[in-house]
């Protein structure tokens, strides 16, 4: 991924002006509420800056400053977000091919998906502010947070998908021995404990994110979990379809339009719940990448569909398209967030409409 | 933890926010897979956490009515704990050249200028000349400077922020009758609010975060290894990792002095009583008695924040009494913990996982062994 994905460069003009014209739609009508007339130094005034300025009325601020910390995560938790996805997603494919007799598919699942598990580690333990101390991680097992879940998962992940690795890069002469036959039966054994955790391993970032305060995120809490495991079959299916053989390919072909789908269906889903926050997916740079992970994944999983069995060149086009997707999808959706956190719209104006319902409904606060 | 509630008893189930029942005490307990609180009001958040004899919760009443924006408990506090320096900018705040609480500032001081009077205050300009207040378009000025930082202003009490010029006219530069405006100042002390089910202790994956035996929520700097999982955990925006440092800090509501009997700095520091420290329950008496005169006296727009077990984080142990909705502070209207969610969260993630799970074997069932498309 490139510096484009990073997700803390300054917003654009437009986006803002995009964001905060919105709001007067779904804001409240302050002036009618509490027979001021609004004087109070925060809302904006119309007309102040021509027309660059969109009237940010309907929700007041403290010097429009956000509400909450934007988060501080980096690219790396969203690149860990596509590499866990893919490691967990080539896990249950390489599984499923050792179980069918697909010995090549099987082999690239199991060496891309240890590959793609390292890579996660790196990620994770670069984004740490004291990286050092990996380690405090294993302190405590904690159910109420999903990072403390997620690393138990992959704790126990692990050693099972290094287990099919290992087993697959034995050398050829070693194999018939007895010690080569004893590694490939453990291989066997590791790929299918390292599949019995993939999808908690594609699923729980999904949770990782929703159980923040970062309005887009936890309001999209429903669709992530289907967005992220759909996104992670779609991207395991497509390093199938790229690396190994047609011959052997079909289920891959067949997993990648499956995955596709609900990804795509997810994304709809995201975009279109009620209320402000879902807004954040549909500005700006979160816009763009996404708008740009469809497009890849619909092609993708449609190559899988038509023409990628007939050729080792389309197959490796679609499998390239559903990767890209997949990446694109994860850093579309991190950058909504911390999008979200940097409007102090998104969590006004939502909170704000909340009290005022209750406060309609039940007695006076 | 008194089990009054029944235990077992699970989570809001499936929920929007808007389905908060007005009756908001009424709602039942969220528990957690330990029997421990996630939602919902909470007697003893200590024993909660595994203290078996406790002192009382201990907290802060900030009284913004009296404060006078001395911000003598941001020094206290920056003195007494050892908090570096935030970045010395001019913001363009009004007298607010803090922003917003983060890393490197526990206490911060807000300051609002609004064109209206307090209460039934007279400033003695009726039938005067008075001219427009010009904090509306520095307001705006500030906004617009803010969204071009990296961090969108959220860097603010963390590091340096630099904003620009917010004007090009001198304070106080104009003279003469137009130059006068009829406003009000609104200023008030914000600090980490000690949630009783607080978002970032919850979301801590190294126990570095905990509850102490005061019912306060404390980072212990020696176990923190910056994962950043807090920061977005807090529905208030108040803890940070610190550039350089790489951990998360935040208001400990001095538990080193707790610890020796002595109240927290900015509370011991403050001239006017606005912070004020001491037992949780008396907090909220005394609270409700100076709302009540406060009602009585006019100012009819006194509001407690915070002060309510039943509210989306249940409770506060640090709350205050403004003179204006939250969000004119910098304040949510109406944080929840994100945890409320969580055991619907799991359930809609093992959905996900599970489909997952028969889509792999799907695939490969429907071709047989080793077969072509």
């Amino acid at each position: 991924m490139s510096d484009d994905g990073l997700p803390r460069e300054p917003r654009g003009d437009a986006d803002a002006a995009d964001v905060r014209a919105d709001t007067s739609t779904s804001g409240r009508s302050h002036e009618g509420r509490d027979g001021r007339d609004g004087h109070d130094g925060h809302e904006s005034r119309d007309g102040h800056r021509g027309e660059t300025a969109a009237p940010a009325a309907g929700f007041r601020s403290y010097y429009g400053r956000p509400v909450l910390k934007p988060p501080v995560w980096k690219w790396q938790v969203p690149a860990y977000l596509f590499t866990g996805g893919l490691s967990a997603g080539a896990a249950l494919l390489s599984a499923g091919a050792d179980l069918t007799g697909r010995p090549a598919l099987c082999r690239t699942g199991r060496l891309a998906g240890f590959g793609a598990l390292l890579a996660s580690t790196c990620l994770l333990i670069a984004d740490l502010g004291r990286p050092e101390r990996f380690h405090h991680m294993l302190r405590v097992a904690k159910p109420t947070s999903p990072m403390s879940v997620g690393t138990w998962i992959l704790v126990a992940y692990g050693p099972g998908s290094g287990l099919a690795a290992a087993a697959e890069l034995l050398p050829a002469s070693w194999r018939a021995g007895r010690p080569g036959r004893l590694l490939h039966r453990a291989g066997r054994a590791g790929g299918l404990w390292a599949a019995a955790f993939a999808p908690g391993l594609a699923s729980y970032t999904a949770v990782l994110l929703s159980q923040t305060a970062v309005p887009a995120w936890h309001e999209a809490r429903r669709e992530l979990p289907f967005l992220f495991t759909g996104s992670a079959a779609a991207s395991g299916a497509g390093l199938g379809m790229l690396l190994a053989p047609v011959a052997e390919a079909a289920p891959a072909r067949r997993l990648a339009a499956v995955g596709a789908a609900a990804e795509l269906a997810a994304a709809r889903l995201v975009e279109r719940r009620p209320g402000l926050e879902a807004r954040a997916y549909t500005r700006g740079r979160a816009h763009r990448l996404r708008r740009a992970a469809d497009f890849l994944t619909l092609g993708g999983a449609l190559a899988a569909v038509t023409v990628a069995r007939r050729g080792r060149p389309a197959a490796a086009a679609a499998g390239l398209a559903l990767l890209a997707g997949s990446a694109l999808q994860r850093f579309g959706t991190f950058e909504a967030g911390v999008a979200s956190t940097k409007d102090p719209a998104y969590v006004v104006v939502p909170q704000r409409a909340r009290l005022d319902r209750l406060s309609e409904r039940g007695p006076d606060r | 933890m008194t089990d009054e509630h029944g235990p077992g008893g699970c989570g809001p189930g499936e929920y929007g926010p808007d389905e908060r029942s007005p009756d908001k005490h009424g709602r039942p307990d969220g528990r957690g897979p330990r029997g421990h609180s996630l939602y919902g009001p909470l007697e003893d958040p200590a024993a909660d956490a595994g203290h078996r004899e406790h002192p009382p919760r201990v907290g802060f009443f900030t009284d913004t009515s009296v404060c006078i924006g001395c911000k003598a408990c941001e020094v206290a506090c920056k003195e007494w704990n050892d908090v570096p320096e935030d970045g010395l900018d001019l913001l363009g705040m009004s007298f607010d050249n803090t922003g917003m609480l983060g890393a490197s500032s526990w206490r911060h001081v807000a300051f609002v200028e609004q064109e209206r009077p307090l209460g039934r205050q007279d400033a003695g300009l009726a039938g005067l000349p008075t001219g427009p207040s010009g904090t509306g378009q520095t307001a705006e000025v500030v906004a617009d400077a803010l969204r071009e930082t990296p961090r969108g202003g959220g860097e603010l009490g963390t590091g340096p922020v630099d904003l620009g010029f917010p004007s090009f006219d001198l304070p106080g530069a104009a003279t003469g009758a137009e130059a006068r405006t009829d406003f009000r100042w609104l200023m008030a002390s914000d600090v980490c609010k000690h949630c009783t089910h607080a978002g970032c202790l919850d979301v801590c994956p190294t126990g570095a975060l905990f509850r102490t035996e005061f019912g306060s929520v404390v980072v212990q700097p020696d176990i923190c290894n910056g994962c950043g999982y807090c920061v977005s955990g807090c529905p208030y925006g108040v803890i940070d990792r610190r550039p350089g440092d790489g951990r998360a800090w935040k208001c400990t509501l001095c538990y080193d002095r707790l610890r020796g009997g002595l109240e927290p700095a900015c509370a011991q520091a403050c001239p006017t009583d606005s912070i004020q420290f001491g037992p949780l329950d008396e907090l909220r008496e005394r609270a409700d008695r100076r709302l009540e005169h406060l009602h009585e006296a006019g100012v009819e727009e006194a509001r407690l924040y915070g002060r309510d077990p039943g509210d989306g984080v249940g409770g506060d142990g640090a709350f205050f009494l403004l003179l204006d909705e939250p969000e004119v502070y910098g304040l949510p209207p109406d944080p929840v913990v994100p945890t409320r969610d969580l055991p619907s969260m799991w359930k809609y993630a093992g959905a996900a996982a599970s489909a997952l799970l028969a889509a792999t074997a799907a695939v490969f069932v429907k071709s047989g062994g080793g077969g072509r498309r």
